[in-house]
């Protein structure tokens, strides 16, 4: 029995010191500074930035390769605080963007063209007619936005639409890659007018495939401010850069423009039908 | 009898619908649909705009590459607009809306007769490619490729697909019966521009007049000889066919060129004897009407271009409870939600379904009892495949081949989940056809 004891002890004592003196001759070094910046990067490991993964982006801004505010997801407030930990003042203040689905045609307004009986994906759907939706530019709600959604950001409302929980996007892009439409943009967050569709068809078609599509009327241009909003091919198109008076939402004789914070994710969904 | 590959299924055939129906000439229509792309690979590019007058015959979209054909007008007109319109293979193309004039009359050069006994080789591949000719069991993959094999791939067999395994369809079956003689011509043009000394007609043994008519036509011909093949789907599939043949196995990501053989569906084989015997462009094809859902099934000769609404018209109309109308056939046949798509040069068949005849996909979870595999004629695990694809693990479907499925359904046929798994696997090799493009 005690031998048993004294045996075991004898191992483990022994293995234990192999280790730390394994723990000390093979020490791998790491720079404190890159994982200090790893606790304060979001640590989603999206890939948004461009590296592999979160620690990776860390350990480049710790050498110095990357931008303190190279990571798009943490915005300002990870930018600032590995600004302190790299000893450099984050002056930048860069605008926080977030996704915004450009497309109002849930099931109550567009008009579908048949009847969808197959794999719950976009892009699965996107290859048979392009869709279910009349409308070939059409948000489809099947999810493949919200399923590339790292940040659980997006949701497809009961009426069949995605929409943008805009508390949660970091707006890392992943959606507006995965959406097979490319209907999903990165606009700055704060705005408040945003034109809800994505249709280049002329304004009969698109009338015809929607009940809230852009039919090119062009009276939100003549209500904006020069340059504010302009025509691409039979859409408006909002410039994010210019200031538009929430007045001009009422011009539209579609009801395709809203009124909503993109920050505000509750008016979001208000102007989407609500959840 | 040959024909034993591994796998497949046993699908109702219900090819007694129009099987007994001859050949009838479809009068022109009020408008020809004519999409300017009617080929598997490199689009064509159109050479004709709105307002444009039109020949019969007239080169209205030029190939956009080697793996391409040229679209020729099916009649003589004018283009009313050009614009995108449903097309049969599912996606919305660019097309001409093409309003005949009622003279249907040829371009020049067009239509007459030729002695085809003296033509080279070369002189054929270009009749070939020059008549737009394109596989026409439904692949629309160019003709005049597959007649240009590299040098050190020798072809020592023709093969003619006369199999038509797909349930439903009688447009082979009708040719083989109508057109026997000139099938044959066409196959020895095609034997003769690769050299081969050795043809098969392969039909499977469903089709016994057929197999007869051919038996008495190719008696006399050097070379030629018949072969009823099992009656099992998908016994038509180029690889399928190949193997039940020759036992030759094409490999994997390969073409048929590599297992030394060259198969033909039937009606390619008619649309290049007319083309060198007639100087006919490809521009019009057989198609069967069937299902329950039509008055009067049949086998309509139609211009490609012809809308499918003309199509049903001309056979009676369809019923009230008709629920889906398919080009091609159950089993690989695409659903279309349009009426004014229109037949093109893959275009082998119109069937319409009741709603109690339609399955319904339900993405019910995989219960793994396996019978998929049994059924995968390319020896693939679909059950594995599709789970993988569920999951977007796009590196490890093509791990396990996916890039070798032929999209012919036997999978999702026995599937007792019924879940969709030729869509999974469409979807994937999309995804990673789309990543190597990217990667270069």
């Amino acid at each position: 029995m005690l031998t048993a004891v004294i045996a075991l002890a004898g191992l483990g004592l022994l293995g234990s010191l192999g280790l730390a003196i394994a723990a000390r001759v093979f020490a791998v070094e790491t720079d404190p500074k890159a994982e200090a910046i790893e606790e304060v990067l979001p640590g989603a490991n999206c890939g948004a930035c461009g590296k592999p993964g979160c620690f990776d982006l860390a350990r480049e801004i710790a050498r110095g390769n990357a931008e303190i505010d190279a990571c798009p997801v943490g915005g300002q407030k990870v930018a600032e605080a590995i600004g302190k930990i790299m000893g450099v003042d984050f002056s930048g203040g860069g605008e926080r963007y977030v996704a915004l689905v450009l497309c109002a045609g849930d099931n109550k307004e567009a008009i579908k063209k048949y009847h969808y009986n197959g794999i719950y994906d976009c892009v699965s759907a996107d290859m048979f007619f392009g869709g279910d939706k009349a409308c070939s530019y059409g948000c489809l709600g099947l999810g493949t936005c919200a399923g590339a959604c790292p940040f659980g950001a997006i949701d497809i409302l009961p009426e069949g639409i995605a929409r943008v929980d805009s508390d949660k996007c970091t707006g890392c892009g992943k959606c507006v890659e995965a959406c097979p439409k490319g209907i999903i943009k990165l606009v700055p967050a704060g705005r408040n007018v945003h034109i809800l569709c994505s249709s280049h068809d002329k304004g009969a078609a698109a009338r015809k495939n929607c009940r809230v599509a852009c039919i090119g009327c062009q009276k939100c241009v003549k209500a904006a401010p020069e340059g504010a909003i302009h025509m691409d091919d039979f859409l408006a198109v909002i410039n994010y850069d210019a200031e538009i008076p929430e007045s001009v939402a009422g011009e539209c004789p579609m009801g395709t423009i809203k009124v909503f914070k993109a920050e505000d994710s509750a008016g979001q969904e208000a102007a989407g039908g609500g959840s | 009898m040959a024909g034993g590959f591994f796998g497949g299924v046993h699908p109702e055939y219900n090819k007694k619908l129009a099987s007994g129906k001859s050949i009838e000439v479809m009068p022109l229509p009020e408008q020809l649909t004519v999409y300017f792309s009617q080929n598997l690979g490199a689009p064509a590019k159109a050479v004709v705009k709105k307002g444009d007058e039109v020949k019969k015959g007239q080169v209205i979209a030029e190939p956009g590459g080697f793996v391409s054909t040229p679209v020729h007008s099916p009649t003589s007109g004018k283009i009313k607009s050009t614009g995108f319109y449903p097309s049969p293979v599912g996606t919305l193309m660019e097309a001409a809306v093409i309003i005949p004039d009622g003279e249907d009359e040829w371009e020049e050069g067009c239509d007459r007769e030729r002695d085809i006994s003296g033509l080279r080789s070369e002189e054929i591949k270009d009749i070939v490619k020059e008549a737009g000719i394109v596989g026409m069991g439904g692949a629309t993959f160019p003709t005049h490729v597959k007649l240009s094999p590299p040098e050190d791939k020798p072809i020592d067999i023709l093969i003619l697909n006369g199999a038509e395994c797909e349930p439903y369809l009688t447009s082979d079956h009708r040719l083989m019966l109508e057109k026997t003689e000139e099938i044959l011509e066409g196959a020895s043009l095609f034997a003769r521009a690769i050299n081969v000394k050795n043809i098969v007609v392969a039909i499977e043994e469903n089709k016994p007049d057929a197999i007869e008519k051919m038996r008495e036509a190719v008696e006399g011909r050097d070379g030629f000889s018949v072969e009823p093949m099992k009656v099992i789907y998908p016994q038509g599939a180029e690889k399928q066919l190949i193997y039940s043949i020759t036992g030759r196995k094409v490999p994997a990501g390969g073409l048929p060129m590599e297992a030394g053989a060259l198969v033909q569906n039937v009606g390619t084989c008619l649309a290049a004897f007319e083309a060198a015997g007639l100087t006919r462009p490809l521009i019009q094809r057989v198609v069967t009407v069937t299902g329950s859902g039509i008055e009067n099934p049949g086998n309509v000769l139609a211009r490609v271009g012809t809308p499918f609404k003309d199509i049903i018209d001309f056979c009676g109309g369809m019923s009230d409870d008709t629920a889906k109308v398919i080009s091609g056939g159950p089993m690989m046949g695409i659903s279309q939600y349009s009426l004014d798509s229109a037949v093109n040069k893959g275009t082998s068949g119109i069937v319409l379904l009741k709603a109690g005849e339609v399955a319904q996909f339900e993405n019910e979870p995989c219960i793994r009892c396996g019978r998929c595999l049994t059924a995968c004629p390319m020896n693939l695990n679909p059950s594995a495949l599709s789970i993988f694809a569920e999951r977007m693990r796009y590196e490890e479907t093509e791990e396990y081949g996916v890039m070798d499925c032929i999209e012919c359904g036997s999978c999702a046929y026995v599937c007792p989940s019924k879940r969709p798994l030729v869509q999974h696997f469409k979807r994937a090799k999309a995804e990673i056809r789309n990543r190597s493009k990217k990667a270069g």
